[in-house]
């Protein structure tokens, strides 16, 4: 990015920085949390220990950062080297993103940008003016990707309340602001928890490393009396849901299970969890030290606010995480795809001059997909 | 401390206190080196040893846990003590290890009777407090079960390599995994045989006592035989071949793909310069970061940390493994082809 894209998106993150703290505020037992920040073009700095929201907003308008992270984690010294922090305990947390779904939407809004020549168009292995294999692939998320996401995010709540039994009052929904969505589980049996354990509640989530034999289905001589039932809690009753479909066809299929075989079970289950696990990121859960993007900042991928989601059914997420200003800015746009935000189309635009609203700029900009003019 | 039984005591040895055991008693370490009855008792803490040094579990003199009579019972408790005594005096790690292994298997056995037995409710309530005094786990019975908190449950099972273990084949509801008796006690085999081993550590150091010192140097002996020299072949395993593949095209390796290969290759004794060019074809390479970042996982910047390569499970997690037939029974790709 140059400098004059830089100061279009500094200009226009510090407006919103400040005329928007009232959505911007530390999280919980402040005094404990690791904070960090990036400028753009610049590498990240954390080791940060805030007091309140003053001092957080102080460090806003100080730095204009491209993105504003807070840990998960809770320690005694939050603003010591990694080794002597002396972690204490860390919410729980889950990334669920759009684009480790593997959508078929994907294909159409996706761009691939040559790392060689800057060549920009529609997705393709080969760049079409160099014919470098070295893509960046960019993607222009739509509402199906977004739906898809909060199916995702209501398949982690199931799990979160009904196997984990945590409650519900406890489990917070935000939108990352790009392409997906952020869940925290606050006060939970699971916040002592170290990474090779929070790894395990990761696999069972994403239905990972299942063994036939928890599904009744055994090598020798197996029991039609051991398979799952609908009424069963947990993963044997959604699995009887997802394979027997109902009730009637359950004889039949679990005939036709035990006749197919053990290793033909067991590839079904390893097909089956991309469909009923639920798609999160494993290095996120895993992670004890991770710094976590700040409900209320920006993010610097779209210039879109990481946003709560009281209602996630309700919520259109292009239009409530957009709070860059509407002044107009013209711009020199490259962006081969349409795109929607505030309600309002924009693109697709062929390396051209345009007059946009300062949001559809700053997510062009932010995607390197345009320049100002 | 709970308050055990004479049974209790013969069961769980471990839990008494050893030389107040002996000064109740009436009796001096002395005396069973020198005193022909008493050395019955250690020829019996001997071959206590001997057999766990076997990987097998002693038989003791107990019927369905109850002692028949009460000089059974004592026995039962000075072989064990007696056992400590040897152990420290060979001063062998390795014994040690092994014993507390074979002991904790055998407590093990009564921790279950105790656990399922429905006829006796305050032998079921002793073994669920001893897990609790001891290991901090919260039982609860629930119909048949035993069910555990999720989390309890993680902070032992995670050190198992067994599939059936790991979380996603147990039932899990609302917030509880569901156990039989035999697979809560299970669940400690590991902590039980820390629990003793540390005791066992811990233990003050006898000086050498008459009568004591041919089984010592039997077990000195024994001891030696477990020393195993591994040898390392030059092979890469799957993971770490499939990596190399998808830099050596210029694909994407995701950031934990990275360190994977960073962290083993570091663990193999290459240098930071000879694994850096491996991430050159990489599409967002750059040398100085890669530079850096690699110094940082060896331990020559930054925190000094010196990064471990990531095991197996934790790489199936990452989709980061290909397990051919050739890594069974290896928990992290550095133990690939050794033997």
């Amino acid at each position: 990015m140059l400098e004059k894209e830089i100061k279009f998106l500094e200009d226009s993150f510090k407006k919103y920085y400040f005329d928007h703290f009232d959505l911007i505020h530390v999280p919980e037992r402040t005094s404990e949390r690791e904070f960090g920040f990036q400028k753009f073009n610049f590498g990240m700095t954390r080791h940060i220990s805030l007091k309140d929201d003053k001092e957080l907003h102080l460090l806003l308008i100080k730095n204009i950062p491209s993105d504003v992270y807070c840990s998960n984690a809770y320690y005694s010294f939050p603003n010591l080297p990694m080794k002597e922090k002396d972690w204490k305990e860390a919410d729980l947390i889950f990334d669920i993103d759009s684009k480790d779904l593997h959508l078929d939407c994907r294909k159409i809004h996706s761009i691939t940008k040559c790392n060689n020549c800057n060549h920009i168009s529609n997705l393709t292995l080969n760049c079409r003016n160099c014919n470098s294999s070295k893509l960046e692939i960019k993607s222009l998320p739509c509402n199906d990707c977004i739906g898809a996401s909060k199916n995702e995010v209501i398949k982690l709540s199931k799990i979160l309340t009904e196997d984990f039994g945590i409650d519900k009052n406890d489990i917070k929904v935000y939108f990352s602001g790009n392409e997906g969505f952020h869940v925290y589980v606050y006060n939970s049996q699971f916040q002592i928890l170290g990474s090779r354990e929070r790894s395990e509640l990761v696999d069972y989530i994403m239905f990972k490393g299942i063994i036939p034999e928890t599904f009744g289905m055994k090598k020798i001589k197996p029991n039609r009396s051991l398979f799952p039932d609908f009424a069963d809690k947990g993963w044997k009753g959604r699995f009887s849901k997802e394979i027997f479909g109902s009730k009637s066809k359950r004889p039949k299929i679990i005939s036709d299970l035990i006749s197919n075989g053990y290793t033909n079970f067991q590839k079904n289950l390893e097909i089956l969890s991309n469909k009923i696990g639920v798609q999160i990121d494993p290095n996120v859960t895993m992670d004890i030290h991770r710094i976590f993007r700040l409900p209320g900042s920006l993010n610097s991928k779209s210039g879109l606010t990481k946003v709560f989601c009281n209602d996630l059914d309700k919520f259109d997420a292009y239009t409530e995480s957009c709070f860059l200003n509407d002044n107009s800015v013209e711009i020199t746009a490259n962006c081969p795809i349409e795109f929607k935000l505030k309600n309002k189309k924009f693109g697709p635009y062929d390396n051209e001059k345009v007059t946009v609203p300062t949001y559809a700029a700053a997510y062009m900009i932010c995607k390197n997909l345009a320049t100002i003019s | 401390m709970i308050t055990l039984g004479k049974d209790e005591i013969a069961k769980y040895p471990f839990l008494a206190d050893a030389g107040q055991y002996l000064k109740d008693k009436g009796f001096s370490l002395q005396q069973f080196g020198t005193d022909p009855d008493l050395k019955l008792s250690v020829d019996k803490a001997f071959s206590r040893v001997l057999t766990a040094a076997d990987g097998k579990i002693y038989k003791s003199d107990l019927i369905d846990g109850e002692a028949s009579k009460d000089y059974v019972l004592e026995r039962e408790v000075f072989s064990f003590l007696l056992a400590i005594v040897l152990l420290k005096l060979t001063g062998m790690t390795t014994l040690i290890k092994r014993f507390a292994l074979a002991e904790a298997r055998r407590a093990e056995k009564y921790l279950e009777k105790d656990l399922a037995n429905i006829t006796d409710e305050s032998k079921k309530e002793l073994a669920i407090r001893i897990i609790d005094d001891l290991f901090s786990i919260q039982i609860k019975k629930q119909d048949d079960f035993f069910i555990i908190p999720v989390s309890n449950y993680l902070t032992h099972s995670v050190n198992f390599h067994e599939r059936e273990w790991k979380l996603i084949n147990r039932h899990v509801e609302n917030g509880f995994v569901f156990l039989t008796s035999h697979e809560t006690v299970r669940l400690i085999r590991k902590e039980l045989g820390n629990y003793i081993s540390s005791k066992i550590m811990n233990a003050k150091t006898p000086g050498m006592i008459s009568g004591f010192e041919e089984p010592v140097k039997k077990l000195i002996t024994l001891s030696k035989k477990f020393v195993t020299n591994p040898v390392i072949m030059g092979e890469y395993p799957p993971c770490i071949k499939h990596a190399i593949d998808i830099l050596e095209k210029g694909e994407n390796l995701p950031h934990s793909g990275r360190f994977m290969l960073a962290t083993f290759l570091l663990a193999r004794n290459q240098s930071v310069d000879q694994i850096a060019p491996l991430f050159k074809n990489a599409p967002d390479y750059n040398e100085k970061i890669t530079l850096y970042q690699l110094n940082h996982l060896a331990g020559t910047s930054g925190s000094g940390t010196h990064y471990a390569c990531p095991s197996c499970e934790k790489l199936k997690t990452q989709n980061l493994c290909f397990a051919i037939p050739e890594c069974n029974n290896i928990f992290n790709p550095l133990q690939f082809g050794k033997k």
